[in-house]
């Protein structure tokens, strides 16, 4: 079967929005209902947080979930668990996003079957070098069609750029600038250039940009300037606030950062 | 067999570089730069004249007549603790300041746990005129009161760490992710053995000098360059890396590295990593670290705020793996013990973090001829709070 993600890619050029959420917040079992519930408010593709001990790449919003779901007592084995249906209700592209640690633990091979038996696509995994990805992880995850997501970021070189876009599938992880996650409230305009810049690399891959994109405004200037955009810790802010049902949020939510993109 | 890094920063299959790309230019950097920097004339010019004149270099080799008497060997103290700001840290920091200053920086960043680390950076900050940020667990900055005050009249700021543990593990984190947001201006000076390639290599560069004095001073004093043992506490493994660096391939002499075992090894209280730990990563490198079955990193603990890192250096992975150093455990309880004892044979008060290696003798099994040199990483001003709480009894 053909990757979920590039079926997306292929089908939809522009205003793709790729919402991040961690499993198991705010409680353990809301992870399949939140991805239901983005499923019918329209969102493109989802990002699935392993909650971890030490996210080095991410700011206190996303390690205060990880630390409450932690609490709330998930793990990777219930996560997959948690996922044994979701096909049966959704087509969206979902992506694991974790560190390297976690996948070391479960062990590669049960980890790709389990990411195969319940329907991922992707993996974003911010501390797995190119490097080592091509000597130890490739061959096994593209033999299993898994699209593993690079990131780029303003002062990743021409060359490496080069280099990455020539190994990755599916899209290229345009980090916004130099930062942890973390909701900010505008893009500046050495960003712009940033991302016209790399638009004008005319890369292989798509770009989706994320960090710090949180509304409807940086939203719309990030798909001005790639296909799309990625939210993370604006969305966990919302859960954590949330108060009433889930879905309702997660409706509101999706409906203010599209407003009018959504044509 | 080697003991030293591959070309791509490997100790066999521990260490190399596992950082976000956020880092990636700067982690590349010093891998470039690090070793280059480092010979060049003028830099190793600066760096012994700073280590003979600032830090008061070479450390003193001393007999410890009264020690080796109980202990039935000949056993030598390398006095690290003799060093300015007291401890062996500021080695590494010295180094570390010069070789930012030649890569263009002008803010640096430190994580620390016992404050020592964190003191030896705020020291060669305040001697080149650099910002300097110390990020250190909320626990630390208050079981270290002392080092925090130093830090602070020395010009540093002194940012706590509120996640997780609150402990030098959530430090780490801290500066790595100020590192990510200041990825042009600053350098990151990490204090041990510990992170991605270049750093557990550049860290024991700069630590081996006190390996390379104890040659001369052993053969001055012994008639022999090589002891029978070196005893060394591990947290992230610097002060033991810079004891063992030049004896490394001199497989005649016993590599001793001592873990804080705190309330004991399984009692669910502990920092003993070579025991308790599994592969893993943690801080850019790949190494032993204790974590749960779903890969979480574990809260180490120990009385000693320099020893409760839930990771080793991937040197010493590696050379426990091949089976060139051998571990031992030591409690609070023995670490406080050898503490007092050391003090009363011979003078002398260790940090808590030294006192693990003292906790050591009574553990191990030589000859009474052997020579041992106990690798005194620092002094105990710093926990003098939680030595006299634990004084022995009637006193
Ligand atoms: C005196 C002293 N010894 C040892 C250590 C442990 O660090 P390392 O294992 O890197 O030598 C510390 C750390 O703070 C220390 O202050």
């Amino acid at each position: 079967m053909e990757n979920r993600i590039d079926q997306l890619f292929a089908n939809k050029k522009s205003g793709i929005l790729n919402l991040y959420f961690t499993a198991g917040y705010p409680s353990l079992q809301d992870t399949a209902h939140i991805i239901k519930s983005a499923d019918q408010a329209g969102v493109d593709m989802m990002e699935i947080g392993i909650p971890y001990s030490d996210p080095l790449a991410d700011g206190p919003t996303i390690q205060a979930s990880g630390t409450k779901a932690l609490e709330n007592g998930m793990s990777l084995k219930l996560l997959f668990e948690q996922l044994t249906d979701i096909r049966s209700f959704t087509k969206m592209p979902l992506l694991l996003m974790g560190y390297l640690n976690q996948l070391m633990q479960f062990g590669i091979d049960d980890f790709i079957a389990q990411c195969k038996t319940v329907g991922i696509d992707g993996l974003i995994l911010p501390d797995l070098p190119i490097d080592i990805y091509e000597s130890e992880y490739k061959v096994k995850l593209e033999a299993a069609n898994m699209h593993v997501i690079f990131l780029i970021t303003p002062q990743t070189t021409e060359a490496r750029i080069r280099k990455i876009d020539a190994l990755s599938r599916g899209f290229i992880y345009m980090v916004s600038s130099a930062s942890i996650t973390g909701a900010k409230k505008d893009i500046s305009s050495t960003q712009v250039d940033y991302f016209e810049r790399i638009k004008n690399m005319n890369l292989k891959n798509a770009r989706l940009i994320g960090f710090g994109i949180s509304n409807k405004e940086t939203f719309d200037t990030a798909c001005a300037h790639a296909q799309g955009a990625i939210i993370g810790s604006a969305f966990i802010k919302a859960l954590t606030n949330a108060v009433g049902d889930l879905e309702g949020i997660v409706h509101q939510f999706v409906a203010e950062v599209k407003g009018k993109t959504e044509k | 067999m080697t003991f030293q890094i591959d070309k791509n920063g490997f100790y066999g299959e521990f260490g190399g570089a596992f950082v976000p790309e956020m880092l990636f230019g700067n982690v590349e950097e010093l891998q470039n730069r690090y070793l280059s920097i480092m010979e060049e004339a003028d830099f190793q010019k600066e760096f012994q004249a700073l280590l003979k004149d600032y830090v008061g270099r070479p450390s003193p080799l001393y007999f410890a007549k009264r020690l080796s008497k109980k202990y039935q060997a000949k056993i030598y103290l390398k006095r690290e603790d003799l060093n300015h700001t007291g401890a062996h840290k500021i080695n590494n920091t010295i180094g570390q300041i010069l070789l930012a200053m030649r890569l263009g920086k002008t803010r640096i960043i430190a994580e620390t746990g016992a404050g020592q680390h964190g003191v030896a950076t705020a020291t060669v900050c305040a001697l080149m005129g650099m910002e300097c940020i110390v990020y250190m667990g909320e626990v630390d900055i208050a079981r270290q009161a002392p080092n925090v005050s130093r830090m602070r009249m020395l010009g540093a700021k002194v940012v706590p760490a509120l996640s997780g543990s609150r402990t030098l593990k959530d430090a780490t984190n801290e500066a790595i992710r100020d590192w990510i947001a200041n990825p042009v201006n600053t350098h990151y000076i990490i204090g041990s053995v510990v992170g991605p390639h270049p750093y557990p290599d550049m860290v024991a560069r700069f630590q081996s000098v006190i390996s390379e004095e104890m040659k001369w001073q052993l053969k001055e004093q012994t008639g022999s360059e090589n002891p029978d043992m070196i005893i060394a506490c591990v947290g992230g493994g610097s002060n033991a890396a810079g004891a063992y660096y030049h004896y490394l391939d001199e497989t005649s002499t016993r590599l001793v590295a001592v873990e804080a075992a705190g309330l004991g090894i399984h009692s669910g209280h502990s920092a003993a990593t070579s025991v308790l730990g599994s592969k893993g990563i943690i801080h850019g490198q790949r190494t032993i670290l204790m974590q749960t079955d779903d890969g979480q990193i574990v809260e180490p603990y120990s009385i000693s705020a320099g020893l409760d890192y839930p990771g080793i250096g991937p040197m010493h992975a590696h050379l426990i793996d091949k089976g060139r150093a051998e571990v031992v455990n030591a409690t609070d309880q023995e670490a406080l013990d050898a503490a007092f004892e050391l003090t009363r044979l011979e003078g002398i008060i260790p940090a808590l973090e030294t006192a693990h290696a003292f906790a050591a003798l009574p553990k191990l099994k030589y000859n009474p001829r052997d020579v041992i040199v106990i690798n005194l990483s620092g002094r105990g001003d710093k926990d003098l709070a939680t030595y006299v709480k634990h004084l022995p009894d009637g006193e």
